[in-house]
């Protein structure tokens, strides 16, 4: 009970504070955000579709792998369903993140929840993740973290939509290797032990066995869900025994 | 509203739920401990998935050679990541060390 008034108390006095917080943590993700916009900008429209598409999409769905893949699928002439579900795969992993974060908004309110949920990418709930549970979050931090996020994807379609009949030569370049390297470094500041460790190393092994052994699309979901059972039950081995 | 608006909506409605629907839900509910400890283990674990294929596959095969740039960009990245815990910097960097791998290869 004490920790509840304690936290109320904290998040009454700094909700500006927490917006500012936000903000400031999703700064390396508009960062990052921007430059794959634009890629995303660009070669959705090579794929064929118009200005309004494209930002319909980034407006919409928010989620830039399934947005490039589905560019993809539009462009070959894909059906409508299929592109769907392919996004609905793709985007499946949502579903761990969204379970993950939900024991530190216990005393969120529905529609509130509703709201932060609709800002969850790999990266906003990296960052989000890498805060301490122990110190709740006002949601203001969430709603600074996520916004600012989705401004950056926004504005990196946008620019990449309306340039990409432009220069179409930034298609050439690497610039989606900014996602891996952002996820490089999300995964060495999730990876505080051991258990952590093999984890990620068997998830990272696993993941790749799947989708190159087994040709699914549910490579990321496999991999991670059975990494994770396997570290959590190894940590649990280990401490019992040591 | 045309078709291709029609899809993109369904594109908006099948990402929406997965995202809204856990933190609705199970936030209303005392999760058991080891639950929780295990979705402690997803974050890393989701990461590394996406990132192995990421980096180690090529047009569908497991690409361990040194005409992968991908592969080979990653490796500093991993370095500057684990020395400096600096997002901007491991992005930046990573994106000019992959420009010129990918255009010297």
């Amino acid at each position: 009970m004490s920790t509840k008034v304690a936290s109320r108390t904290r998040s009454a006095a700094t909700p500006w504070h927490e917006l500012i917080l936000g903000i400031g943590k999703a700064v390396p993700i508009f960062l990052g955000y921007v430059p794959i916009g634009i890629a995303y900008g660009v070669l959705a429209r090579q794929a064929g579709l118009d200005l309004f598409a494209v930002m319909a999409m980034s407006v919409l769905v928010f989620a830039g792998a399934s947005q490039f893949i589905a560019a993809g699928m539009f462009g070959a002439a894909a059906s409508g369903w299929s592109i769907i579900i392919t996004t609905l795969l793709v985007n499946l992993r949502h579903l761990l993140f969204s379970s993950s974060l939900a024991p530190r908004m216990a005393r969120f309110s529905t529609r509130t929840l509703a709201l932060i949920g609709a800002g969850i990418t790999d990266e906003t709930f990296a960052v989000a993740s890498a805060e301490p549970a122990a110190q709740p979050h006002h949601p203001l931090f969430y709603y600074g973290l996520n916004l600012t996020a989705y401004a950056g994807w926004n504005l990196g379609s946008f620019l990449g939509a309306v340039l990409g009949p432009l220069l179409h030569r930034v298609a050439d370049l690497p610039l989606d290797f900014a996602l891996a390297a952002m996820f490089i470094y999300l995964l060495v500041a999730q990876v505080t032990g051991r258990a952590l460790a093999v984890t990620a190393v068997l998830a990272g092994i696993l993941s790749v066995f799947f989708a190159a052994g087994l040709h699914t699309k549910w490579n990321v979901v496999l991999a991670a869900l059975i990494a994770a059972t396997i570290g959590a039950g190894w940590e649990r081995w280990t401490k019992r025994s040591g | 509203m045309d078709k291709t608006f029609w899809i993109i909506f369904g594109m908006a409605v099948v990402t929406y739920l997965p995202r809204a629907l856990p933190l609705v839900i199970l936030s209303k509910i005392r999760l058991p401990e080891a639950f929780v400890r295990w979705l402690g283990f997803i974050p890393a674990s989701v990461l590394a998935a996406l990132l192995g294929p990421e980096l180690y596959l090529q047009n569908g095969g497991v690409a361990l050679s040194l005409d992968n740039y991908k592969f080979l960009a990653a490796l500093p990245c991993f370095w500057l990541a684990v020395r400096t815990k600096n997002m901007v910097l491991t992005v930046l960097f990573g994106l000019a060390v992959a420009t010129v791998l990918y255009l010297w290869i």
